[in-house]
């Protein structure tokens, strides 16, 4: 089913039109009113009425999450901060987080794609959406909430956390849609087994599961548990939020991407050059529509490739194949990103504790599981169990408070863990996902 | 009158106290007293040896963790409520033991308490304020 049918169907040809007008009309704007923007093409040589073609776009230098961060809070925005009606942002490497704001049109663009995106997932008015994405400032909880109230169907503000309650609104409000990272459903599906309820007596058709990586076999584990259809949904609070891409009911085969929006690209990370088409490699993508704070060839650091074949379901908009992995050293543990060089920021600011840390990352059970690993040295050795046990709660706790996700510290002998002659490893990821 | 102890920092892992006391033994060290703290992930291994700055260097050389804790010995006869009235004579001092070990002298009639207390002085001062013999350092690496 689609919610906006013209433009979702829209012939190709009338659809690349579509995007290089407005392509255009975004580079004009920031061009004017963002320095960042006007300094990089300058150097680059390039001015906004050299875009003659979609092909052009290739000549634009690109724009990274460390431009962000330089540009801190609002450096980066296009619109004045009177027409902005929303900001959010997302935890950033040094106690800084990215941050976005969006106008009343970027808003109202951001509900009418996830409404559309909901749509795609087979949801429609008279569903009952148990959104259990965090409401705040992260994108998932109010961006899945206003695509839900758009498309007319029954949103439930549930957000995260308290699993049983989760689970007796589930079952007694007739949800029939639930909206959640992957993990936390399977989590849920531990708990209702413990609770001894089956998910297959609830309404729960369809689940629309996104802000972290995930795989068929999961996909397969959730569908069974849960009883339910488990679509990939894609976003990035830099891009907009979730609503970016997701898959259509009917195929389950890659996710669509909204063109009439975003303009994807694929690179080489490391040539910065485009692919081969269908070949795998990083997504950049070039919000054409946006007002608040446009982004003209985001790197997104997530490694895809992009599928333009035509999907039975009729949408023309290219797909993008579910993600494979991270150009760059982010992880995701429980939905939260984290970086290592913020976890290491904060050990070598705890006295004694050495820049030598090993990072595993694993999932127990539904849950991801970080563990830290830190090297006892003279300094912090001590003969009293409690002295180093207090130090370990010192870690996790720190860790914790700054970046919100949840850590074992793990003491471990000194000189043990490899020291950085080049790129030393500093994370063993053993989720099989 | 205190005595050294050394402590190591090891990993539960198989075979680690085996490597410690075979680097030891290859110095010539003899081990007086020794306790295993342990937690699931680590312990720490506290030794009292023969010679301290020896084993002390050779096994930072093997690249182990080590540091030197000043803790006490006392000497009681080898036989019931021995060790009760030491414990209570702190007690009532209201001196903490942040943990304690013992072994049992060659002879058969003395038993050695190691001590580590917080306020290692006072700990003593009460002690032979109660008429508790305190063993000398060196009488103990000799033993």
């Amino acid at each position: 089913m689609y919610f906006n049918e013209e433009f979702e169907t829209m012939p190709k040809a009338a659809l690349e039109s579509l995007q290089l007008k407005r392509l255009q009309n975004v580079l004009e704007r920031v061009y004017a009113n963002v320095p960042f923007y006007r300094n990089s093409f300058d150097k680059a040589g390039i001015r906004p009425g050299d875009v003659k073609g979609l092909a052009d776009l290739q000549r634009l230098p690109f724009t990274t999450k460390q431009d962000m961060r330089d540009s801190y809070p609002y450096g980066l925005f296009a619109a004045p901060l009177e027409e902005i009606v929303r900001i959010h942002a997302s935890s950033g490497t040094t106690g800084k987080p990215t941050v976005v704001g969006y106008t009343r049109k970027d808003i109202d663009n951001w509900s009418d794609l996830m409404a559309r995106s909901f749509a795609a997932a087979g949801v429609h008015k008279g569903d009952i959406i148990h959104n259990a994405y965090g409401y705040g400032l992260f994108t998932g909880g109010l961006g899945a909430h206003y695509g839900a109230e758009r498309l007319g169907a029954s949103v439930i503000p549930i957000s995260g956390g308290n699993t049983k309650r989760q689970i007796m609104i589930m079952q007694d409000f007739g949800s029939t849609v639930l909206t959640c990272t992957p993990s936390y459903s399977l989590f849920m599906a531990e708990e209702a087994a413990a609770e001894g309820v089956d998910f297959k007596s609830m309404k729960l058709k369809v689940g629309i599961f996104g802000a972290e990586p995930w795989s068929e076999t999961m996909r397969q584990e959730i569908e069974a548990k849960l009883d339910i259809a488990a679509i990939d949904i894609y976003g990035l609070s830099e891009i907009m939020g979730p609503g970016v891409a997701i898959e259509c009911i009917e195929a389950k085969q890659g996710l669509h991407i909204w063109e009439d929006h975003f303009i994807p690209e694929i690179i080489n990370p490391e040539t910065g050059q485009r692919v081969a088409d269908g070949e795998l490699g990083e997504l950049v993508i070039t919000t054409i529509t946006k007002q608040g704070i446009p982004l003209i060839r985001y790197r997104t650091r997530d490694i895809t490739r992009l599928i333009k074949e035509p999907c039975v379901c009729g949408r023309t908009h290219a797909r993008i194949a579910r993600l494979s992995g991270r150009s760059d050293d982010m992880l995701i543990i429980r939905g939260v990103n984290v970086f290592p060089s913020q976890i290491e920021s904060i050990l070598v600011g705890i006295e004694g504790v050495e820049p030598h840390y090993l990072l595993v990352v694993d999932r127990k059970g539904t849950l991801d599981t970080l563990e830290v690993q830190v090297e006892v040295n003279d300094s912090l050795f001590s003969d009293e169990i409690k002295v180093l046990q207090a130090l370990g709660k010192r870690i996790e706790k720190e860790i914790k408070d700054t970046l919100g996700v949840t850590c074992t510290a793990k003491l471990v002998e000194a000189k043990t863990i490899q020291r950085s002659e080049g790129k030393a490893t500093r994370v063993i990821d053993k989720r099989k996902l | 009158m205190n005595v050294e102890q050394i402590s190591i920092f090891i990993e539960n892992k198989s075979g680690r106290l085996a490597e410690i006391t075979s680097i030891l033994d290859e110095a010539g060290i003899n081990i007086r007293a020794l306790s295993l703290a342990d937690t699931s992930d680590f312990g720490i291994l506290r030794l009292i040896v023969n010679d301290r700055e020896k084993a002390k260097s050779i096994l930072k050389e093997r690249g182990f963790t080590v540091n030197k804790t000043e803790v006490v010995a006392v000497e009681v006869p080898d036989r019931p409520g021995g060790l009760a009235r030491i414990l209570k004579t702190l007690d009532s001092a209201a001196i903490n033991v942040e943990y304690m070990y013992a072994f049992v002298e060659r002879c058969g009639e003395n038993a050695v308490i190691i001590f580590r207390f917080d306020e290692t002085d006072k700990a003593i001062n009460t002690l032979q304020a109660n008429g508790i013999a305190i063993l000398d350092g060196e009488r103990l690496y000799r033993m």
